[in-house]
């Protein structure tokens, strides 16, 4: 069963060789000396992160998939010193199926802590671009506030985010991986349901 | 503060709102239950080393469990002895003292007062007697690494306190190399209700499909015929061989191991779909042929729902740990644990075995308990219906034919609420009881 080429449907591609690799690529990218201030980079990189903010806030989660590569990383760490995410629980860290799973529970209509589903509004800003040694793969770091409300609650959520991305064709980029480092991570929080 | 009367509170097949909704009972709570029976505090792999120490609460009392020099453990008031301010501010760590940022009292990590800065200022010698020392909880204990604390001079020995729920224990730590397991952070959640509202849940089989409906379907997305994770409750659960064992004190067990196929491998068949399960595998198994799936299977979650009253569940690899904040607030802790392979039983398997186990302990956190912890939410919202106040646990009650009752541990089929009965009857007891709590100063030296 599945697909061993498709990683909607296996996980092949999550070896240990994958997770040293995104340590490394997540450590040390925000050199000041790599910041990339090309314009037409800067461009494809808002247009990403406003386009992304935006299907989430409405809800279009199969076109925020689309966004996200083939094999990619959904990783949200539950420590603030970002430990190895195979030495650690994490709040959260998904490849690509688990990705999907978590769109196809959403739209189940049975995911109780989203029904309703949570209202949000993201403000993405202080984003900036590092080059890496790929010349088409890029770090994205920015900031993020995003409101909830959810259940008679509005309430904050704030952090930034670390996307790699690649540069697939003239259009723009695709996700590689999205880290979102959350204030409050290693804290308790109340249905931590939402997509971040 | 007003006593109550616990016998119209609590009957049988019924229990009053008030116990989630009202705040002079949460009061009474965290002397009669957080303070006068055992609790579990921490494990001792959160403070492997001298010197270590680890931050948890006794209900609302702000704890710090210690080890010191001599890898005694101790379990201190974080409250300065002056004015009565947090000495330790971080959540873990070690250190060889606490010293109060205040106004600089020091303590060594077993508690003992150190230092009283500018000490001439003072008529009295503080460390004549020991009444600066930090206040510690008056008994602590190990059970195989959980730590418990209790207040209560009179509580018996926490071997005997934990009764046959030891066995269960034994079994899910005998199953890793040396019978013990290392915590590794974990999923951290609250939830706008009363803490018993979980305990409830804890050896609950009739809400799963119901309350985990969307993770049953996402579970089985690929593969309707090959049922993974919870599916087995889908067909009707009680005539399956799953059961619930109580076994006094409050402390249950249900035991979905019967439903396992009795072969290596077994376990890891049944998993759900997780990050790199399909990769690691492959390695593991080109690696180490047929001892892969002994690997495989400490890899993935044991069927085992083991609940120590009253803040101790172990589910499947997680330790979780529920904490009152108020009478209508609860956090709950999803720690992850870690096979530890101090003797490299595992021929070097570990690190694979723990990356993989990392990715299997947090899907439920994230797709299954968000979705209980919102029926709890909802529950509390439903008992401000002043007019209408019973919550009823009576499935299974009056059918003896579902029940079995052998050297005291009562038995009953996966979904009867015949656990939620029966602790009950043990929170009353402990809630009409009254004992003496005390704390203790140490400072023998
Ligand atoms: S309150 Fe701690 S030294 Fe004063
Ligand atoms: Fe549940």
């Amino acid at each position: 069963m599945g697909d061993i080429q498709n990683p909607s449907e296996t996980s092949h591609y999550v070896t240990d060789a994958y997770y040293s690799d995104l340590m490394a690529a997540f450590t040390g990218w925000d050199d000041t000396d790599r910041l990339c201030l090309d314009p037409v980079v800067q461009g494809r990189a808002y247009a990403l992160l406003y386009q992304e903010a935006r299907y989430l806030d409405q809800g279009q989660f199969k076109k925020w998939l689309d966004l996200f590569a083939p094999q990619c990383a959904y990783w949200i760490p539950g420590t603030w010193n970002r430990g190895d995410p195979r030495r650690e629980i994490t709040f959260a860290f998904h490849d690509r199926r688990q990705l999907e799973d978590r769109v196809y529970r959403l739209e189940t209509g049975y995911a109780w802590s989203q029904q309703p589903a949570s209202r949000t509004s993201r403000l993405v800003s202080n984003i900036e671009i590092f080059r890496t040694d790929q010349a088409d793969v890029f770090m994205i770091r920015s900031n993020f506030h995003m409101t909830e409300f959810w259940n008679g609650e509005s309430r904050p959520w704030a952090g930034y985010t670390v996307h790699r991305v690649q540069q697939i064709d003239a259009a723009g980029f695709q996700i590689m991986a999205k880290q979102v480092n959350l204030l409050n991570c290693d804290q308790n929080i109340r249905n931590p349901s939402v997509t971040l | 503060m007003p006593d109550f009367d616990f016998e119209a509170l609590i009957h049988e097949e019924k229990v009053h709102r008030s116990l989630y909704t009202d705040p002079d009972i949460f009061a009474l709570e965290l002397t009669r239950i957080f303070g006068a029976t055992w609790v579990y505090l921490a494990h001792e792999s959160q403070i492997p080393n001298p010197f270590d120490f680890f931050q948890t609460k006794l209900g609302l009392r702000p704890i710090i469990v210690t080890r010191d020099g001599d890898n005694q453990i101790h379990a201190l008031y974080n409250r300065c002895t002056h004015r009565g301010a947090t000495v330790c501010r971080q959540a873990k760590g070690s250190t060889r003292s606490f010293r109060c940022p205040y106004h600089g009292w020091s303590y060594s990590i077993a508690g003992d007062l150190a230092g009283v800065p500018w000490r001439e200022g003072y008529a009295r010698n503080h460390k004549e007697d020991n009444r600066f020392n930090l206040a510690r909880i008056s008994r602590v204990d190990s059970y195989r690494g959980f730590i418990f604390g209790t207040l209560n001079l009179e509580a018996a020995p926490l071997v005997q306190h934990l009764a046959g729920i030891r066995k269960p224990i034994d079994d899910w730590l005998d199953r890793h190399p040396g019978g013990k397991i290392a915590v590794c952070e974990a999923n951290r959640m609250k939830f706008k209700g009363n803490w018993k509202l979980a305990y409830d849940n804890s050896a609950d089989g009739y809400h799963v499909i119901f309350s985990h409906r969307s993770l049953l379907m996402m579970e089985n997305r690929f593969s309707p015929d090959d049922e993974k994770g919870m599916s087995f409750y889908k067909q009707h659960p009680d005539d399956g061989p799953i059961r619930v064992h109580y076994y006094g004190n409050g402390h249950h067990f249900k035991d979905k191991r019967p439903t396992l196929a009795n072969h290596p491998g077994a376990l890891w068949q049944i998993e759900g779909k997780h990050p790199g399960m399909e990769g690691y595998e492959a390695e593991l198994r080109e690696k180490y042929g047929k001892d892969a799936d002994y690997y495989l299977d400490l890899a993935a979650g044991i069927p085992m729902n083991i609940n120590v009253f009253p803040n101790l569940l172990i589910l499947g690899n997680h330790i979780q740990v529920l904490e009152p904040l108020s009478h209508t607030e609860t956090a709950t802790t999803w720690y992850g644990t870690a096979v530890v392979d101090e003797e490299n039983a595992l021929n070097g398997a570990v690190d694979a075995i723990n990356a993989l186990r990392m990715r299997t302990q947090e899907q439920f956190p994230l797709f299954g308990e968000v979705d209980d912890l919102t029926n709890f939410e909802e529950i509390q919202v439903g008992l401000g219906a002043e007019e209408d106040p019973w919550v009823y646990m009576d499935r299974g009650l009056g059918l003896p034919d579902r029940f079995t009752e052998q050297d005291g541990v009562i038995s009953g089929p996966a979904t009867d609420e015949v656990f939620m009965r029966e602790y009950m009857k043990h929170y009353k007891t402990l809630m009409m009881a009254n004992p003496t709590l005390s704390i203790s100063r140490g400072g023998e030296n």
